[in-house]
């Protein structure tokens, strides 16, 4: 059989999707089945006076009313799950229904349970509700300010957290005072809705004979649902079975443990029928989380021949009005520790100030932190070079880690695996003839037209990630996976996995590794994902680490059923496992043709046992678990070319090259998929998408019809190359690919905007770069004539 | 106030009593179990709920499911039968089997409504560019695949149906 590594195979996931045969939560349907809907706040900062139900309750089909004075005692606050150490981190309290205090428009105040999904949601507005409205505050740098309002009272000056990392701090201080040159700047990276097309679902039964309760739910991680739902509302946790089963999407707005996973799970055993809640799209933009939300003060130190001496960043990262799960290290570990990106950077000095507002709560986000660090290198890196005259390629080249000095510690105390960072920006480079590319945009800005041409090099860590490490940065859990490869007597195989791919195509990718190592047809292979009563411990898919860490365990554990199966077909074929070779689906002995055993045979005995090698145990199956000695480091340099109209301030894409190096790629075609959505999502956040909060805490953008979601036609065809460095540490080779995108292609378009509107005198434009904002900036340097 | 409507979904004859104000696409989901159709949004944005009415393209949570009365309504599930036998890739419409072919999916949340636009697109042309048929999904957003693997199972499927696609050329800056 030829072997599936590198092969772009079709996936396995698509002919039931692709013929209307999915299983999304929402289309789970069960008996006496209830649905639930959620009044939500109108208000970002009020005190309730009172909920009066009286009238939903009296309305026909309507089950029940909860409001927060139900649920108290009965539904634990919702938990936080990274405490970052040595950064004073508050942990204010998350109830699942608002007690006394709303916090921001989309706080759940109470939640009807009726009969049909329309009887909800007109039993939702027979709720009198009285809110004494108080002073919000949604900004974060008017969140500090002395006089602001508190959030949560006893979170002084709304500061949650605080942390400070980086190299040496007198050392760092001397390099920055004698630098020949500083490049001040002040960068928002904005508020970002994640917008997976499957809103969010959540469906609850409880067997009250059995104590068992069951919740399928759109979640990244379901056993981490398991683990916080147990904490929430008592069920003990092995009468707790969570399952995600297809989902639509997360980008890390479905890591979080979610209020409605608990209550519909508290109504389910209340009421002794399921319940399901489906979130409308207009819910999904107030009360899932959103990503991004930084005010970055940020200075590049450098001698004015090009080599960078330093970096120093002063953060505030707006969380929104309660700390989400994983929220507290996405701008601090996940964000700081990066910021050096693939330079050889000696001093780096970073402070981030976690700041709550009366805003939606704050999670990952595609990237979660590596994309907020890497625009901050990436744009100071062309501002300096622009600042000492010289090209921003060659900046980038000057500075660049070398090859040969890998595995690199940096100043911020990672270890990069492994890279060749150069590499990628020669491809990208040659990909579009550079140098006479730079030739051609002076031409054609002589007659006019505004070109830009941008550059990004990036490195990203992900692979979450070593155990020991996620303990010293203080993530509750750990950061290994797990997996169980199953042959059955038949000779087909199943695949039990702790990660929980949603979109991502590792049904397929799995199943190519196990094919390989065992020595079975693909068609043989099926990955089961997602279901707590199925699968073994895992943590989920987040931080590109499916691949590298879920892969690995499993690759280890398919070794062993591979080995296994070995010594029972030399056992069966009285031979010596030395001897035996495994082709073609066939056990032969060397030497020996007519001496054959097929894998189906091999399994049937295994499982039979009535003639096993002394000491070998029935069956033939085997797990792993594999916690990586180090996390990854892709990295890649992305390029663009774009033309601003001046008449309409509209940008223009009219080139995008990515080069990106993921290390061994098991699948081309899926690898190339990832890449494409990163950088429209990354495009996304450079060019139309943002989060507009009103000063009263309403959001502005609450709909698709005010929140540009990027379309189809505002893209050229996206030119893809990859080089491949592998990975050292971890047996497949791999590394992530799922962010990357995202990471690059923001900083590379807006690189590429502000090169185009330089010679003009335009020097900074705050993301989204809209028509509109860049129309402003054009008029104002009279750039709307050529 | 209940409604009777008789429609055809997917070639079947359909008679319900229904709430006049229920949507089409919980019609569909809720009543027929036919839950390949998908609610991505509140505002007739994303697509994801994209069926066929007569043979056009439409948002069915933009229609009431009163409306179809007398009508005919196919869904995803009904979608390969809408090409003949012969015209069919393992039993899949050719924009099926493109989506499948060129990873035009990823969560596959969108792609129902989308291979419904796309379908109806061909049904429809002699000729496109690659341009016109990014312009064509309009009404579709996807959140993961970045759009360049649907463009391209889309011309793959025109290829199967008969309807030629320009290629597209790299802007020449
Ligand atoms: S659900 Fe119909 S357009 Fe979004
Ligand atoms: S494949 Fe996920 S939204 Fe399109």
């Amino acid at each position: 059989m030829p072997t599936l590594f590198g092969t772009p195979v079709r996936r396995k996931e698509d002919p039931r999707l692709i013929t209307g045969h999915g299983n999304y939560t929402d289309d789970i349907r069960l008996p006496d089945l209830l649905y639930a809907a959620i009044l939500r706040s109108p208000y970002a900062h009020a005190r309730i006076r009172s909920i009066d139900v009286g009238k939903a309750r009296a309305l026909p089909g309507v089950v029940a009313v909860f409001t927060g004075a139900d649920i108290a005692g009965k539904v634990a606050p919702i938990p936080t799950g990274w405490i970052v150490p040595e950064a004073d981190q508050k942990l204010p309290p998350h109830p699942a229904l608002a007690q006394e205090k709303v916090r921001y428009v989309g706080d759940g105040v109470a939640m009807v349970v009726a009969e049909s999904r329309a009887v909800a949601e007109d039993a939702l507005e027979q709720i009198e509700a009285d809110y004494e409205p108080l002073t919000p505050v949604v900004d974060a740098e008017q969140a500090i300010a002395p006089s602001a309002p508190l959030v949560h009272e006893d979170v002084p000056n709304n500061v949650v957290l605080h942390w400070q990392a980086g190299s040496d701090v007198a050392t760092a201080q001397q390099a920055f005072a004698s630098a020949e040159v500083a490049v001040h700047r002040r960068f928002k990276n904005q508020r970002l809705v994640p917008n997976a097309m499957e809103p969010r679902a959540s469906v609850a039964q409880y067997n009250p004979g059995s104590g068992e309760l069951t919740l399928w739910t759109t979640s990244q991680n379901p056993h981490i649902v398991r683990l916080l739902l147990s904490g929430v509302i008592g069920v003990p946790e092995q009468k707790l079975r969570v399952v995600a089963p297809d989902v639509g999407g997360g980008f890390g707005s479905k890591i979080p443990f979610y209020p409605e996973e608990a209550l519909v799970s508290f109504a389910a055993m209340q009421l002794g029928r399921p319940v399901k809640w489906t979130e409308t799209r207009s819910e999904n933009f107030l009360a899932t989380t959103h990503g991004r939300d930084q005010i970055q003060d940020v200075v590049l130190y450098g001698t004015k021949d090009g080599k960078i001496v330093g970096v120093e960043a002063n953060i505030l990262a707006n969380m929104g009005a309660y700390l989400s799960t994983a929220a507290p290290g996405v701008p601090t570990i996940l964000f700081g520790l990066i910021l050096p990106g693939a330079y050889a950077i000696p001093h780096v000095r970073i402070d981030v100030k976690g700041v709550l507002t009366n805003t939606t709560p704050i999670e990952a986000y595609r990237g979660a932190g590596r994309p907020e660090a890497t625009f901050i290198i990436e744009r100071l890196v062309d501002e300096y070079a622009h600042e000492i005259d010289m090209d921003p390629v060659e900046v980038r080249r000057k500075n660049f880690i070398p090859a040969d000095a890998f595995p690199y510690n940096t100043s911020t105390g990672l270890t990069y695996d492994s890279g060749n960072y150069e590499l990628t920006l020669r491809k990208a480079l040659d990909a579009v003839d550079y140098t006479q590319l730079r030739q051609r945009q002076e031409k054609l800005r002589k007659q006019g037209h505004l070109i830009g041409i941008g550059t990004c090099s990036y490195v990203e860590i992900c692979g979450l990630g070593p155990s020991k490490v996620a303990g010293a940065v203080g993530f509750q859990g750990g950061l290994w996976e797990s997996a169980i490869v199953r042959v059955h007597p038949s000779g087909k195989v199943n695949v039990y996995v702790g990660v929980s791919p949603h979109g991502q195509g590792e049904e397929t990718t799995f199943a190519q590794i196990v094919a390989d190592t065992v020595g079975v047809p693909i068609e043989d292979v099926s990955i089961v994902h997602g279901d707590t009563a199925a699968i073994p411990m895992g943590w989920g898919t987040y931080g590109s680490r499916t691949t590298p860490v879920g892969g690995s365990a499993l690759a280890l554990a398919a070794q062993k059923v591979a080995d296994k199966a070995k010594r029972l077909a030399a056992h069966l074929l009285e031979a010596s496992p030395d001897d035996v070779v495994m082709q073609d689906g066939l056990f032969q002995v060397k030497g020996v043709p007519q001496a054959q055993a097929t894998f189906q045979q091999v399994a049937l005995a295994a499982y039979t046992a009535w003639d096993l090698p002394e000491g070998e145990e029935p069956g033939l199956e085997a797990s792993s678990f594999y916690d990586p000695p180090n996390f990854v480091y892709p990295f890649g340099t992305h390029l663009c070319v774009v033309e601003i109209d001046r008449e309409t301030g509209n940008v223009h894409i009219l080139r995008y090259v990515a080069v990106d190096d993921c290390g061994r790629v098991i699948n081309p075609m899926i690898v190339e998929g990832q890449v494409h959505g990163g950088i429209v999502q990354g495009i996304g956040q450079a060019l139309w998408e943002g989060a507009v909060y009103d000063d009263q805490g309403q959001l502005l953008s609450g709909s698709m019809m005010d929140y540009a979601l990027p379309k189809a036609s505002f893209f050229p065809r996206f030119e893809v190359y990859r080089t491949e460095t592998p990975a050292p540490f971890n047996p497949l080779g791999v590394k992530g690919i799922g962010e990357t995108g995202t990471i690059a292609s923001t900083p590379t378009v807006v690189n590429a905007v502000l090169d185009a509107l330089r010679p003009l005198g335009i020097e900074d434009l705050e993301m989204p770069l809209t028509p509109q904002r860049i129309w402003q900036a054009l008029q104002q340097h009279g750039g709307d004539r050529s | 106030m209940g409604v009777t409507v008789h429609t055809r979904v997917n070639g079947q004859p359909i008679e319900r009593e229904i709430e006049a104000r229920q949507l089409l696409v919980y019609f569909l989901r809720d009543e027929l179990g036919l839950t390949g159709t998908h609610v991505g949004c509140d505002t007739s944005q994303c697509g994801a709920c994209t069926v066929w009415l007569d043979g056009r393209a439409v948002k069915s949570c933009t229609v009431l499911a009163a409306q179809v009365d007398e009508h005919e309504v196919t869904t995803v599930e009904g979608l390969a039968e809408t090409v003949p036998e012969a015209q069919r890739i393992e039993g899949l419409h050719p924009v099926q089997a493109g989506f499948w072919e060129k990873h035009g999916l990823q969560c596959g949340f969108c792609t129902p409504g989308m291979m419904m636009t796309a379908a109806e697109l061909l049904a429809n042309s002699e000729r496109l560019s690659q341009q016109e048929i990014r312009e064509a999904l309009e009404g579709n957003i996807c959140r993961c695949t970045g759009y360049q693997d649907i463009v391209d199972a889309v011309a793959f499927a025109a290829e199967k149906m008969g309807v030629s696609v320009e290629r597209d050329v790299t802007a020449s800056i």
